[in-house]
């Protein structure tokens, strides 16, 4: 987040408000390859996260002028993005829109702990493997989206909770909750994964 | 979760654990445990490591040249391509 942070101070609030083509150019340069990542990782789809990262400056553009700068313009441009991603999953499978919707985030929905193999020590060329972070690709793509979102934003993204809150526009208490069962959820899933691992190396 | 009746509750407590912001009293108290607790220890660490890994799993921020391209122009910006 520093370094978008450090982005943003060069571009300038008025400028952009008042149309100015050339700083919305450099808007676009600084923010356009992480909104392409962010959406590629919630869609697991390129086509889709074009769609999604020219929506997001198409809206930027024409919405700049209600800007209030109560957020940064990198969490303004997130939740942009993440709304438009967001509708695109819920188009894919309406059905699950109501699970979308309607996941409590009451703590009795966390994920029990089962697998107990502490795979940690396995060698950083198992860890970083290609077919490791496809697989880790696919444990984020097996999440709910709305806690797929949260874990993109926090962990992989780097917004502190309260920005991410302000993108999702969900309470913090909210990020916290849905955060820790994203992450239960995905440490069973590559504890599976290396802890298969892990006992062929020992066979 | 794994044999000790306060296992499940101090799993609530775990990514604000990791994240380094659980207040001092839970944080002993959940300390204390994972001293007694093998279980509870491998599921911390191994939380800990999958978000490292994510943390790190460092992809280019660069966008694909045909996407950006597509991009400006799609914005009226083809100007401002270099």
């Amino acid at each position: 987040m520093n370094e978008i942070n450090l982005t943003s101070d060069t571009i300038s609030l008025d400028l952009l408000k008042n149309g100015d083509r050339a700083e919305f150019a450099k808007l676009v340069e600084a923010y356009s390859g992480q909104i392409y990542k962010l959406a590629l990782r919630i869609l697991e789809n390129q086509r889709d996260a074009e769609d999604v990262l020219q929506e997001t400056f198409l809206k930027a553009y024409r919405s700049i002028a209600n800007f209030e700068g109560r957020s940064s313009l990198a969490t303004w441009l997130y939740r942009i993005a993440t709304n438009e991603a967001l509708m695109i999953v819920r188009k894919r499978k309406p059905e699950l829109s109501l699970e979308i919707e309607g996941q409590d985030d009451h703590e009795d929905a966390i994920v029990t702990p089962y697998h107990f193999t502490d795979w940690r020590f396995l060698p950083e060329k198992e860890l970083q493997s290609s077919e490791a972070k496809q697989h880790m690709d696919q444990a984020v793509q097996r999440l709910p989206a709305s806690l797929r979102a949260v874990f993109l934003l926090r962990d992989v993204e780097g917004l502190s909770v309260k920005e991410t809150a302000e993108v999702l526009r969900i309470s913090e208490g909210a990020v916290k909750t849905r955060l820790l069962r994203a992450r239960l959820r995905l440490r069973e899933d590559l504890s599976e994964y290396f802890g298969k691992a892990l006992t062929e190396n020992a066979g | 979760m794994m044999g000790h009746s306060n296992c499940h509750d101090l799993l609530t407590s775990l990514s604000d654990y990791i994240d380094g912001e659980l207040d001092s009293a839970l944080c002993m108290e959940l300390e204390q445990h994972l001293k007694e607790c093998k279980n509870c220890r491998i599921v911390v660490d191994t939380l800990k490591k999958t978000v490292e890994l994510y943390q790190h799993e460092d992809e280019s921020q660069t966008l694909p040249e045909d996407v950006r391209t597509r991009l400006f122009y799609r914005l009226n910006l083809r100007d401002f391509l270099k």
